[in-house]
């Protein structure tokens, strides 16, 4: 990541208000000044920040800080919360009401229409079980048809196209009556991108939305854009009245703080977040997940929320007991590591807790071979060797190598893992959900002696 | 003598299409840009601290970057009160007259292709998805052509689907040859094929297309570096030229970009695009400030003619366009 966590940021303004009460002017100035940066920092637009820092004050004026919160917390907590009501609260799905349902994809050039077009119709046709068509309405970039196509052959998805010497208006109404004659019931129009200036091709859009009468029109913005943002996403509502917004690139490194200026200007919810190249790489947006990392912040609480997800209850409680109980052997680990793969790319998990946005960083395709590794070399173990690898000697070692095809120094790199995952576990403990922020008692600490010193001490005065 | 003036003298010697273009391109951009400084200057009797946040807002607006902005507004208030000035009208040049020094800060800049007369020229381009990487290059094999330099392209975007096809309808445009793989192969072994090629038929330049990439993919940036490795063992010198692309409208990410391209090769210029919108592209004075690296095209348009050499003069100038005929 390349800025510092608001957490982080906090930190110095927060000592001087360290033991304070009551939110007061003077106490919070800095630290708005610091949220403000960090949302600049963030690529939210100028003005969406002024107002909601205005509304943030608001808020947070004469609160009493709780409890054993600390000012710090009590600050970010409101600011959180402010972001995902703005953000809006829920999650909100595709309108598929209408048979068939006609999608507009429209945006900027690069900003990902086709690629998310593709995304969108898989999840249709998986999901959602849609026979979906794809329309290859971008007459203008060179082979801007043939990529859809390739798409459309990837997916095993139908593709309408025309070539790029018919009009597109003629192409969207010839495709409407393909689809009504061969019972699609979702079809997905890929234009052209195009700049929001451009009057000519925005009336071009217009003509379209007029013949196909779209359920769903989607702005598809890159995470990367910065504050033209608000100006894009304007010129789009103000021609075609948008229903939604796609986020894209959100694999990036990028904070998307674009997301929250686009809700404000326009009002329309985010529907989907694109998360990669592959074609299954696309999400549901949640708001309070986007609100974390426009803060840069993690939190543990939606983590554990898209955990309940996808792991089966009863099977987490056992593992946590066995966690608690100090039983925690390497089955365990086997089957959280595959657990926490349903939940998707490990880079973005970790981004959610808390400390982690500084660790160096992941690399997703690493980590899926690691695993297999890690697979093969757990399950040349015995039963007995799982449960508790402390058994392990030499000799298990290399019987247990020979088995997997791998080095012995493979097996004892897997061991420190293990040691190493462990004690994450321990540390996960600690963390406070209401805030994301770290209790104030770190484990390792009192494991050494506080007063080590003193008795050093007294030991040379004996002497 | 001020230094618009100077920038007038050399803009009269410029070629006027070429200005006009430029200007016309960067026009819709900047209308706001220079608007609201001119605004700003009409609001404020007297040039206080509420005027200096106000100005602060608007680079910020530009993209340009907090901390870079911070910057710019300290050496203007410096200067401000150096000079002892009191009106708003009279700042405007100052503030242009910053922006030039701080970009240029000293350093050679240069936006000429580093030609090799002894061997193939390699040009390599970078960027994020959706930069604009394949288009640019059809502008930049257009703009060698009229130079008259032979070029041949290389469509290493292997990944996405239809980049090959891209590259190859507008090198059929141009009537230059374009070296392909296949679809999903090795992009290394396309690049390979490319500079044996070029060698033989003795090609001036060889411009050689990459997949989009985000910067914190790790394999991807290797593969990237591979092909670095693989240039130079058949052209030593190679790449003469690394462009990173960069979007007009990208945010604050671009420095994270620019940072994370570089550790793998070295970045020789920047490619801006897109100027044609209302994204002002102000990210590149972070870039410059924070890596040194200088833009040398700027992308205004879809067709082939619309890459013009960045100009500092030009693009300040027609930041401040309205600030000058007042």
């Amino acid at each position: 990541m390349a800025f510092e966590s608001l957490s982080e940021r906090l930190q110095e303004s927060l000592k001087k208000i360290r033991g304070q009460a009551t939110l007061t002017e003077e106490n919070m100035d800095e630290m708005l000044r610091e949220i403000r940066l960090a949302l600049l920092e963030a690529d939210v637009n100028f003005q969406v920040v002024k107002e909601f820092i205005a509304n943030t004050k608001e808020k947070a004026l004469g609160q009493d800080v709780l409890g054993s919160l600390k000012p710090g917390q009590v600050v970010v907590k409101i600011v959180h919360d402010e972001l995902v009501e703005l953000l809006g609260t829920t999650v909100s799905e595709l309108d598929l009401s209408k048979k068939p349902t006609v999608i507009m994809m429209v945006g900027l050039q690069g900003s990902g229409k086709t690629t998310t077009s593709g995304k969108i119709a898989k999840l249709l046709a998986q999901k959602y079980s849609k026979n979906p068509l794809l329309v290859a309405a971008d007459i203008y970039r060179p082979a801007a048809v043939d990529q859809l196509k390739t798409l459309g052959e990837q997916l095993d998805i139908p593709v309408f196209e025309k070539g790029t010497d018919v009009k597109v208006e003629q192409i969207v109404s010839e495709a409407m009556n393909y689809a009504y004659a061969n019972h699609h019931d979702v079809v997905l129009i890929d234009t052209a991108g195009r700049l929001h200036i451009d009057e000519p091709l925005m009336h071009e859009l217009q003509n379209i939305k007029d013949i196909v009468h779209p359920s769903e029109i989607l702005l598809v913005v890159d995470a990367l854009t910065g504050q033209d943002i608000v100006n894009v996403a304007q010129s789009f509502h103000e021609h075609l009245q948008i229903t939604g917004a796609v986020l894209t690139k959100l694999d990036g490194d990028s904070r998307g703080g674009g997301a929250l200026s686009i809700r404000h200007i326009t009002h329309v919810p985010i529907k989907f977040i694109g998360t990669g190249e592959k074609l299954d790489a696309i999400d549901l947006f949640y708001p309070d997940r986007m609100a974390d990392r426009i803060l840069g912040m993690g939190d543990v609480v939606s983590l554990v929320e898209k955990v309940q997800d996808v792991y089966d209850e009863k099977e987490t409680m056992k593992t946590f007991e066995r966690m608690k109980r100090g039983t925690f052997g390497l089955d365990d680990m086997l089957e959280q590591m595959h657990q926490v793969r349903k939940l998707g790319p490990l880079s973005g998990i970790l981004k959610m807790i808390p400390g982690m946005p500084s660790l160096p960083q992941i690399n997703d395709e690493d980590t899926d071979q690691k695993l297999k590794l890690t697979e093969s070399i757990i399950y040349s173990m015995t039963k007995e060797e799982r449960r508790d690898p402390s058994i392990l000697n030499a000799r298990r070692k290399e019987r247990i190598a020979k088995g997997c095809g791998r080095s012995v120094a493979d097996v004892n790199r897997l061991l420190k893992q293990f040691e190493a995952s462990k004690q994450m576990m321990k540390q996960m403990g600690n963390i406070d959900p209401t805030t994301g922020m770290p209790t104030q008692r770190p484990q390792a600490r009192p494991q050494f002696n506080p007063n080590r010193k003193k008795e050093r001490h007294k030991k040379k005065k004996k002497k | 003598m001020g230094f618009f003036s100077k920038i007038k003298e050399t803009l009269v010697g410029k070629s006027a299409k070429q200005n006009d273009k430029y200007v016309a391109g960067l026009d819709k951009s900047n209308s706001s840009f220079s608007s609201k400084i001119n605004e700003l200057a009409a609001r404020y009797r007297e040039i206080d601290d509420d005027y200096f946040e106000e100005l602060e807002n608007i680079l910020i607006m530009s993209d340009v970057g907090v901390n870079m902005v911070m910057t710019i507004v300290d050496e203007i208030k410096k200067e401000v009160r150096l000079q002892n000035i009191k009106d708003p009208k009279a700042i405007n040049e100052i503030i242009v007259d910053k922006m030039f020094v701080i970009y240029a800060n000293d350093s050679y800049m240069t936006t000429k292709i580093n030609y090799d007369d002894q061997d193939l020229t390699v040009i390599l381009m970078i960027g994020v998805n959706g930069a604009g990487k394949t288009t640019t290059i059809a502008k930049l094999a257009h703009m060698m052509l009229q130079e008259g330099k032979s070029v041949m392209v290389a469509a290493g975007d292997t990944f996405r689907a239809g980049a090959i096809d891209q590259l190859a309808v507008w090198a059929d445009r141009l009537g230059i040859e374009c070296v392909k793989g296949k679809e999903g192969g090795d992009p290394s072994s396309v690049v390979y094929d490319a500079l044996k090629r070029a060698k033989e038929q003795n090609i001036d330049v060889l411009i050689c297309d990459t997949a989009g990439r985000l910067q914190n993919k790790v394999n991807l940036m290797n593969e990237l570096e591979k092909m670095n490795r693989i240039i130079k063992r058949v052209v030593p010198q190679g790449p003469q030229e690394t462009l990173l692309v960069i979007d007009a409208t990208t945010g604050q990410n671009g420095v994270s970009q620019a940072q994370e391209f570089s550790k793998i090769t070295d970045i020789t210029g920047l490619v801006l695009t897109k100027m044609d919108g209302t994204a002002k592209g102000g990210i590149v004075l972070s870039i410059k400030d924070a890596l040194n690296i200088p833009v040398k095209f700027v992308g205004l348009g879809e067709q082939m003619d619309d890459l013009q050499e960045f100009d500092l003069e030009q693009y300040i100038y027609g930041l401040c366009k309205d600030l000058l005929e007042k």
